[in-house]
């Protein structure tokens, strides 16, 4: 096959499915809508594989396949095009393999809702939106996809839009995803305004050439951008919110891809911010703080997705971290091991979900591990992984992040590891109480338990299994290894390399050393491991129900620190009051006086000059004569009285 | 060439006045009056004024177009006539009248 | 010589002019409307305007006022049936009318009138009027007939009586 062919049929395939899908939903059986969804993203799958095989036996030339010329404003053109290098075929190959498991899943989870093929039209349209998002050359495609994905998390969140707090949340996800994609498109904008082009390789070539002020700002902006999407503070709360979408759709969205664009979008403009150090430093730091706060929170909440969530929001925070270090190979690496496990996670949420008749609070959980095996395995594999015990994939891509963080900087390396404690013990909380202990749920659910049918299982168990070997990719050479992830990507910093070196020049640790930061964070895993054993398992203690008195720190973490009741207060009551101010005030002594005042004057005017029309012809002749000759006074007076 | 005499002992400005009185009395005539054929006949002295006067710079500046013009005024004028005068006999079959006077319908 | 028969025709016509407008009854207006008619045809003679004088007669003396003497007739308005408007009314007018003479004339006064410099008394026979027409302006004049059309289907279908409407 042609490639360019191919190249284009990636993101063709899941618009078809969506096409039809979405025009045909009513008519189209649900297995027939299952077939048309998952086989078109299986397409761009395989398709995707393809071009990755070509990509590998052509030297690993980029290649760009131009669909048209989208735009031309005088001399400004911006093409649809598509570039095929090592970034976009990564996340290319996790888009379309994760997104195959999940609408594979999705069509045993689903199976029962009425609205079956609109759910997977608008999978279908998110793939086709995240597809272009990682395979556009240029910024402006890339904003395409950004805000189709936007909109399709917006559909998805409320999609049971029957239920008001649902479509309240997808609604809180589109505002603030807004605010973020503003500062996006103040930067491209920005990028327009300094290097006349939109394209990625124009960009890229000439950043060097452009001053730090403007680099600083221009990547300042796109950051917002990401702080929006990928749920970074200040941004981070509609993340937790979004679950209330159905499971695979936290699974696909808001866990294994949408919510990596921002970190897609970093590493894509990895010379500029290479070129912008002040700009990486905020975002490692608020990386930091967001995968602290997260994982904070997480530690108290009783609710499996929220749980998951805010693990998403901290491993997230983990990716800006090494982002903010320039360990952009090993954030990739956890954006695709964290694909994985996370995927892996909420599809297991969502498998006890299912069998728990629609029950999310841990609460009323426990004990799982009988009835559900396969799950109970697949989430125990998911959770080791996120809690990077080796060898599991989550230990070798966190570990390197956090090496790299050292090296940066000790203090936040020891907040990092802090932040993994935390991470390890709510992960495990969750698992024990879930899959351990004592049944607690009614005795109707009890006899309703059961394991998913293999529709939903097949995806847990390959998604375990990536889970597990994931991590191989990039094996360390440390243990021997290759590094294969690291020089693949290597070819994409060349242009950062060329433009600051020195920005890539930094202290090698030694063996011994690696193996102590290693130690520490696995031998702390374990630790917060073994305390959540005890709390959970051997003590069995249960979080105390909703309206029970607890100590006040723990309240307030609970309540997620109460940020959205911060933001409550800070943005939307002031504004909320200002408008009622207007509307109250405003709109009744300003405009109405105006445009009522304006009414009447013109009324009161118009009975005075109707006099005038008295209907007379003879008048009017007169008015007519008098007009005249005042219009040939006012032209002459100059000429007659000078 | 022979030239007018007129044109040679009278300047073009007297007959400039002329037209202008004859129109300003075409003007008054329409004002004053309320018969509506009175009325069409100052407008046709206006006409006429204006006829004059292309006529009177046309000779003096030798210029054949400004009698053209004349010449389609008057073919202007005549149609108007001719449909202003079938106005005038259909106001008078309705009305029994020309008084422009009880044309006052023409108001909010 | 030419200067006396010039001032002859010009009070001629004022006089006249004004006797239409004064006068109560419609057909001594009409007359006086064809005197100075017949003056201001003198005065395009005075000028070699001999095709316009021609024609003023035919078409203005002759036709235009036949018509409104018929109508006059024909709608039986020899009395002197016209009410007149009231005198503020009327003082108004005039006024009015004079302010307008005075500002025209002012404006005319003032303006700087020069008259051809070179003066060919030859414009105004019918031949050279006829080649301007029939070349420069041949498709106005060509208009024109459709005007008359337009016109003529216009009067007959404003006098046509509808079936039924009483006689006058």
């Amino acid at each position: 096959m042609n490639i360019s062919t191919s190249v284009l049929l990636i993101p063709l395939l899941p618009l078809l499915g969506f096409i039809i899908n979405g025009l045909g939903f009513r008519k189209i059986s649900k297995g027939l809508a299952s077939i048309v969804g998952t086989a078109t993203v299986l397409g761009s799958f395989l398709l995707s594989i393809y071009t990755f095989n070509y990509f590998l036996s052509n030297n690993s030339q980029p290649i760009t396949v131009t669909a048209f010329n989208w735009l031309a404003v005088g001399d400004f053109h911006i093409s649809f095009s598509f570039l095929i290098d090592q970034l976009s075929l990564l996340m290319l190959l996790v888009v379309t393999g994760v997104g195959t498991l999940i609408h594979l899943y999705s069509s045993g989870y689903m199976h029962h809702d009425e609205g079956f093929g609109k759910f997977f039209a608008f999978l279908n349209l998110f793939i086709f939106s995240m597809l272009l998002l990682v395979m556009g050359s240029n910024y402006v495609i890339m904003f395409f996809g950004w805000e189709g994905v936007g909109l399709c998390s917006y559909l998805l969140i409320g999609f049971w839009n029957k239920n008001k707090s649902y479509g309240n949340a997808a609604r809180k996800a589109f505002v603030m995803n807004r605010i973020g994609d503003l500062g996006f498109l103040l930067g491209i904008f920005l990028i327009i305004a300094h290097f006349g082009s939109v394209e990625y390789s124009e960009i890229f070539g000439r950043a060097a050439s452009v001053d730090t002020a403007t680099l600083t700002m221009i990547t300042a902006f796109l950051f917002v951008g990401a702080m929006g999407k990928s749920a970074q503070i200040p941004l981070y709360t509609w993340l937790p919110d979004a679950m209330a979408g159905p499971t695979p759709v936290s699974a696909l969205i808001h866990a294994a891809t949408m919510v990596t664009a921002g970190i897609y979008m970093v590493i894509r403009s990895n010379v500029l911010y290479t070129l912008a150090p002040a700009t990486l430093e905020w975002v490692g730091i608020i990386g930091l703080a967001t995968a602290l706060l997260a994982a904070s929170i997480g530690i108290f909440q009783n609710d499996i997705k929220k749980v998951l969530a805010y693990s998403t929001v901290s491993q997230l925070g983990y990716m800006f971290m090494g982002l903010g270090v320039m360990a952009y190979s090993a954030s990739m690496f956890h954006v695709i091991t964290h694909a994985f496990f996370k995927a892996l996670l909420f599809l297991g949420a969502g498998s006890v979900i299912h069998a728990m008749s629609d029950e999310q609070d841990i609460r009323h959980m426990g004990g799982l591990s009988k009835s559900l095996r396969i799950t109970w395995i697949t989430f125990l594999l998911g959770t080791i992984a996120i809690t990077a015990v080796l060898p599991l994939s989550g230990f070798f891509s966190k570990d390197e992040i956090l090496m790299n963080v050292y090296m940066h900087s000790p203090l936040m390396w020891g907040l990092g590891v802090l932040g993994a404690a935390m991470t390890s013990f709510y992960m495990f909380r969750m698992f024990f109480l879930t899959f351990h202990g004592t049944f607690r749920g009614t005795d109707y659910q009890r006899e309703h338990l059961h394991e998913s049918p293999i529709s939903m299982t097949l995806p847990l168990m390959i998604l375990a299994v990536l889970s597990v070997i994931g991590g191989f990719i990039n094996f360390p050479e440390i243990f021997g290894g290759q590094a294969w992830l690291a020089n693949f990507m290597e070819p994409l910093f060349a242009n950062a390399k060329q433009a600051s070196p020195e920005a890539f020049h930094h202290a090698h640790l030694s063996h011994s050393e690696e193996f102590m930061l290693m130690g520490v964070s696995v031998g702390v895993a374990i630790l917060s491991l073994i305390i959540a054993y005890v709390m959970y398992v051997s003590r069995n203690t249960v979080p105390a129900e909703e309206g029970t008195p607890i100590p006040a720190v723990q309240k307030v973490v609970y309540n997620k620190y109460y940020v959205d009741e911060i933001y409550d207060m800070l943005f939307i009551k002031p504004i909320s009051a200002l408008s009622y101010f207007f509307y109250q005030v405003f709109e009744f002594f300003v405009i109405d006086l105006l445009v009522n005042g304006i009414g009447k004057l013109v009324k009161q005017l118009s009975n005075l000059t109707r006099r005038f029309q008295t209907g007379t012809t003879g008048f009017y002749v007169f008015a007519m004569v008098i007009g005249i000759v005042v219009i040939l006074l006012v032209n002459f007076w100059g000429f007659l009285f000078r | 060439m022979e030239v007018p005499d007129v044109i040679k002992t009278i300047p073009l400005n007297w007959y400039i006045f002329f037209a202008t009185f004859l129109f300003c009395i075409g003007v008054v005539g329409v004002l004053i009056r309320r018969n509506a054929l009175i009325v069409l006949m100052c407008v046709e002295l206006m006409l006429n004024a204006v006829n004059l006067l292309f006529t009177s710079f046309s000779a003096y500046r030798s210029d054949p177009q400004g009698q053209i013009f004349v010449f389609f005024i008057m073919v202007v004028a005549a149609a108007e006539v001719s449909v202003g005068l079938a106005i005038i006999v259909m106001l008078y079959r309705n009305l029994k009248s020309v008084d422009v006077g009880i044309l006052n319908k023409l108001k909010w | 010589m030419i200067q006396n028969v010039f001032w002859f025709l010009t009070f001629l016509a004022i006089i006249s002019a004004c006797m239409v407008v004064f006068s109560r009854n419609p057909i001594h207006s009409v007359l006086y409307l064809i005197i100075t008619f017949f003056a201001l045809s003198g005065h395009y003679l005075l000028l070699n305007a001999q095709f316009l004088a021609v024609v003023n007669i035919i078409v203005y003396a002759g036709a235009i006022m036949v018509l409104f003497l018929f109508v006059i007739m024909f709608l039986n308005l020899r009395r002197e049936t016209e009410v007149q408007k009231p005198i503020a009314v009327k003082f108004a007018a005039v006024i009015s009318g004079l302010i307008l003479l005075a500002v025209l004339l002012g404006a005319l006064l003032k303006a700087d009138i020069q008259p051809g410099s070179e003066v060919d008394s030859q414009i105004g026979l019918v031949e050279n009027l006829g080649k301007v027409l029939f070349s420069d302006f041949l498709l106005p004049f060509e208009l024109a007939s459709v005007l008359f059309l337009v016109a003529m289907v216009g009067a007959i279908m404003l006098g046509k009586r509808d079936p039924g409407e009483p006689t006058i």
